[in-house]
């Protein structure tokens, strides 16, 4: 019969340990029976911690998120996950989570909640000033031409078309698509000053 | 990583040097148990016996920033008892080269290679190039003793590098080096393999490049590079820094390691003309020969139909540094502090903590008039102005904080350490108005696109000209919600038009027309792409991850059909699935593996191919399909990427030098370099003449006797924000510490457990004092030096944990790279009441 180890568990658990402990496992076999990821939905994800890229296992049930455990078909992490992997379900539990967008005004001693479309618009209208304000179309620059056996310096003004006023450091722990999308939109804006977590 | 996770398990020997996996990578470190069990050696060397130490057959203690003088050591034992792969030496490395007769080394010029200029801080590298003939090739002496020959000149350097030396420098006893030595020397024999473990142990110094470039000479001496348990393997720290890296989010480099054009090449063809590197030898692949068509189907990925022959397929919109300009971290935030940014976007990261010299950093936030911050949870940069010492009613900045998502609320691929695309679907929807980064740079991206629409603006085309084709289009053409599916097939990429298969140069074109791709097909692989404008693909590396038979990085069969631990078909590696690079120098000329037990790839000299032809590899998916090297009309050499075909024991294009020397940290506790006149590397970027108060260094000063070093825990991740928050792992690691050895702790009068102050030049922070013999003395030049260390994982946002590591840390960089020097600096302690 084949069966995978998740299953061997889950069915040779109970009668296992009855076998060598001295004491009644009536109030487990109870609990097992209801066993709280019976009707969960499985979704297998990667860790999002460090780079060995964990196999994991998300349940969730009616909305929620219930469990979180080791993908044990996952061939680099066999199942197994650190104390951080483990405890992703605190993720998404977790009273700190910032869900609405925040604004902090100059000078304010405190953020206020706001609503997304305001909070894009003004960071919008505030992206588009800096941009139209700190944009450099060309710039003046020394270069080497070779005339005859003579290599001569000289300036030209070259197209350069990129935004001097707006920096951005980010992201080691967005998706690659995102990350390719982050790049094209910011190099769309014109930044060059485009930075991340390699650089350090 | 040059191999992959598991592939660790094949080694005879592993060196842990610069990392401490079974802290940071805990998952992984079951693979190099796994070596262990099989019998293999584990040698780890650190400032502290860590837990990757305590794992060790062999642990050797070294002085933070040391590292090239124990590996310069190791470079010379190695030659002198002639433990090298001499055949995999004189054929796949640049060891025969002859380097031009002006070339002087530090042993000669007090510590500079030939070419420096002071003022400048840096080496015209003239003298570093090798001998010509006049065909243009590079003069060769395959007998390996001409003087000038690579191969003399690095016995000579390092000949300087004894284990007294050695020894006296790093504080390492010299019994200690010599078992290191010869215990990984031992796989220099063809059959067994040593593999290197690093981290930001290594990249984090002003030597941070040279450090690995030692390592990667000790490879190639002892043939570790391509086969099953070899290579050198940089650790990665974040779940998808290997992809964000590849995908460019880097001043300096566009998707797929492609340069970031600067403004003396106005046109296309002149990038082209200065990346496409040439070489005339036959047997060379080189690879990045074909830089024209990733370019071009990068430009023709991001400005579709807008990118046409006739506007040089809309080159001039991609913004372009001048000359020299370097607009890199350490650069953004030394700018921010003059004023020069007004806008800033931290998004997903925590610059007021990861930043060296953390006190810079959040001072120079404070003059930016908005910033736009995206995470899950508050942070120090999010709210730097209410931080400690600071008055919000003087901080002008407009901050918005824009909630994102976690991974499982989210769909889409990251990259592992090991160049391993993984997949991963949505779990639940995100947390209450949470959003996925993807749809807030959409909602962006329209946003601010309608901006230019309605009030035009300055220069806006770059901008509009972008393709946005990511899912359902409202009305007003703006993208509803990013079908992550249709962005990883642009990554891919898309035949344009029919592509005809084109005539090989020096052949005659094919008498009937073969089709390799039809118009609107996605890319197979990315030696489909073409430089004319009919195929499109974001990003060349990745280009075979997503096509027509499907999404490669979404695969879960699990085969091992090498038991090398390969599985060939769960998820998806970049290059071409190939899971070992430089797989090529794992064979003799031949195509024979130097070990059979192991074989990565080998070549089947009698298999038939569909066309008639004999001969294929098996195995991984080799580096390019032609047959071995040996094959006199199409064989290739292993190093495809280099135009000349072999690696660079000799690297004339490094800035600080062709072989790493040993300089010392900027800050270190030492008067001189025990080794040359010249103390700090002479090419490394400095800011102390900017004239900043934050940039203050302290060497050799008695108020900061103490070598520290900064590192992470298995509790928490990076600056905390994803594990500060979390309940449990907060729990297990609450607060900041400082361990001390117990001969310091002993003279300042310190407990285990006393609350003490450590202090830089730069700035102070609290910590619990752990008084350990996890840190011992070390010996340096006949007298004690004691060493410290810290976790950077803390932060004042999180009440009662202590303030960030990085506030001690100071602004100075690798001479190539940048990174910043944080893993050794000079500190005081002082016991707190």
């Amino acid at each position: 019969m084949a069966l995978s180890r998740r299953e061997f568990f889950k069915t040779s658990g109970a009668g296992l340990a009855a076998g060598l402990l001295g004491f009644s496992l009536d109030p487990v076999e109870a609990k097992a029976q209801e066993f709280s990821l019976r009707y969960a939905k499985e979704t297998t994800t990667i860790c999002p911690y460090c780079a060995v890229g964990c196999g994991m296992i998300v349940h969730t049930l009616g909305g929620n998120l219930i469990n979180v455990e080791g993908d044990p078909d996952h061939p680099i992490s066999e199942g197994s996950l650190c104390p951080k992997g483990s405890s992703i379900l605190q993720l998404r539990d977790n009273k700190a989570r910032v869900t609405k967008p925040l604004y902090r005004a100059p000078g304010a001693k405190e953020w206020k909640t706001v609503d997304w479309d305001w909070a894009l618009d003004e960071i919008s209208k505030k992206v588009k000033k800096t941009r139209d304000a700190t944009f450099v179309a060309t710039s003046k620059i020394k270069v080497k031409e070779k005339i005859g056996d003579k290599e001569v310096e000289k300036e030209v003004e070259a197209v350069v078309n990129r935004t001097m006023g707006i920096a951005h450091v980010g992201s080691a722990a967005l998706d690659n698509e995102e990350c390719y999308l982050l790049q094209k939109f910011l190099r769309g804006l014109g930044l060059v000053a485009i930075e991340h977590q390699a650089r350090i | 990583m040059t191999n992959h996770w598991i592939d660790v398990k094949n080694a005879d020997v592993v060196l842990i040097m610069g990392a401490n996996p079974a802290e940071n990578h805990p998952i992984a470190f079951r693979w190099i148990l796994r070596a262990k069990d099989n019998g293999a050696k584990i040698i780890c060397v650190d400032p502290r016996f860590t837990r990757s130490a305590s794992k060790a057959d062999i642990y050797a203690p070294l002085r933070p920033g040391t590292d090239i003088a124990f590996l310069g050591g190791m470079i010379r034992h190695i030659l002198e008892k002639k433990l090298y792969h001499e055949e995999s030496v004189r054929n796949y490395t640049n060891a025969s080269y002859l380097v031009s007769p002006d070339f002087r080394m530090p042993g000669d010029l007090n510590g500079l290679f030939s070419g420096y200029d002071a003022k400048k801080r840096a080496y015209d590298p003239k003298s570093w190039a090798f001998q010509k003939d006049a065909d243009e090739k590079v003069k060769k002496d395959p007998t390996l003793k001409d003087p000038h020959c690579v191969f003399q000149l690095m016995r000579k350097h390092y000949s300087r590098y004894t284990p007294e030396m050695v020894s006296s420098i790093t504080g390492t006893p010299k019994e200690t080096l010599l078992k290191v030595y010869e215990t990984y020397g031992s796989t220099g024999k063809p059959d067994r393999a040593g593999t290197e473990l690093y981290a930001m142990g290594w990249t984090q110094h002003t030597v941070g490049t040279q450090n690995i470039r030692a390592m990667t000479i000790i490879q190639m001496l002892l043939g570790n590079m391509g086969v099953a348990g070899g290579g050198i393997n940089a650790l990665r720290g974040e779940s998808n820094v290997q992809g964000s890296t590849d995908h460019g989010l880097l001043f300096h480099l566009l998707p797929g390691y492609l340069p970031v054009p600067s403004a003396e090449l106005p046109t296309l063809e002149k990038y082209i003309e200065k990346y496409t590197p040439k070489t005339k030898d036959p047997a060379s692949a080189n690879w990045w020969g074909n830089r024209n068509k990733y370019i071009t189907s990068y430009l023709k990925a991001i400005y579709g139909a807008k990118a046409t022959k006739e506007n040089d397929f809309g080159y001039a919109w991609l913004p372009k540094t001048d000359p020299g300009m370097n607009a890199s971290w350490l650069m953004i935030f030394d700018g921010m502090s003059r004023g020069k940014y007004k806008g800033f976007f931290a998004w997903g990261q925590n610059p007021a903590c990861s930043g060296t010299n953390a006190g810079k950093v959040r001072k120079a936030l404070s003059t930016l008039d908005w910033m736009v911050t995206v995470n899950l949870f508050d942070n120090e940069t999010a709210s730097f102005w209410k931080g400690p010492g600071v008055d919000p009613a003087k901080v002008k900045t407009e901050v918005f904080f824009l909630p994102a998502a976690a991974s499982f609320e989210k769909e889409g691929s990251i990259t592992n350490s090991s160049r391993m695309g993984q997949w991963r679907t949505a779990a639940i929807r995100p947390l209450g108005q949470s959003k996925p980064d993807a749809e807030i740079m959409n909602d962006l991206f329209f946003k601010i696109r309608a901006l230019y629409a309605k009030d035009g603006g300055v220069t806006p085309d770059p901008l509009m000209n972008l393709t946005w084709n990511y899912g359902f289009k409202r009305a007003d053409g703006t993208v509803r919600s990013v079908d992550v599916h249709a962005v990883a097939k642009e990554i891919n990429g898309y035949f344009l038009d029919n592509v005809e298969e084109k005539p090989k140069p020096g052949q005659p074109a094919p008498t009937e027309k073969k089709l390799i791709g039809k118009k609107g097909e996605l890319a197979a692989g990315f030696a489909q792409l073409q430089a004319d404008g009919t195929t499109s693909c974001g990003n060349w590396l990745y280009c075979q991850s997503y096509n027509e038979k499907g999404n490669m990085m979404a695969r879960r069969v699990k085969k091992d059909p090498t038991g090398l631990g390969l599985f060939p078909e769960w998820a998806w590696a970049w290059p071409v699935n190939r899971r070992i690079l430089y797989n090529r120098a794992s064979v003799d000329l031949s195509g024979k593996p130097y070990n059979v037990k192991k074989a990565v790839i080998y070549w089947n000299a009698n298999a038939v191919l569909p066309d008639g032809k004999l001969g294929k590899w098996e195995g991984d998916v080799p580096d390019g399909p032609w047959p071995p090297m040996g094959d006199e009309k199409e064989g290739r050499k292993p190093y495809i990427m280099r135009a000349d075909g072999v690696a660079a024991i000799f690297g004339p294009g490094l800035k600080d030098g062709p072989f790493p020397e040993h300089y010392e940290p900027l800050e270190c506790p030492l008067q001189e370099n025990l080794m040359s006149k010249q103390r700090t590397n002479p090419a490394s970027k400095m800011f102390s003449d900017g004239g900043l108060p934050e940039d203050v260094y302290a060497s050799c000063d008695t108020r900061y006797p103490y070598v520290a070093t900064t590192y992470r825990v298995t509790e928490h991740w990076q600056t905390g924000v994803l594990s500060r928050n979390v309940p449990w792992l907060l729990e297990l690691q609450p607060r900041q510490f400082v361990e001390m050895g117990l001969d310091l702790a002993k003279e300042k009068k310190i407990k285990n457990g006393d609350t003490v102050e450590v202090s830089s030049a730069r700035g102070k922070i609290e910590a619990v004092a752990v008084v350990t013999p996890r840190f011992r003395p070390f010996k340096v030049a006949g007298s004690t030096v004691h060493g410290v260390g810290l976790p950077w994982c803390f932060g004042w946002f999180t009440p009662g944990v202590g303030d960030s590591a990085n506030l001690l840390t100071p602004t100075a960089g690798d001479a190539n790279t940048m990174i910043p020097e944080t893993k050794a600096f000079m500190v005081n302690i002082t016991a707190k009441g």
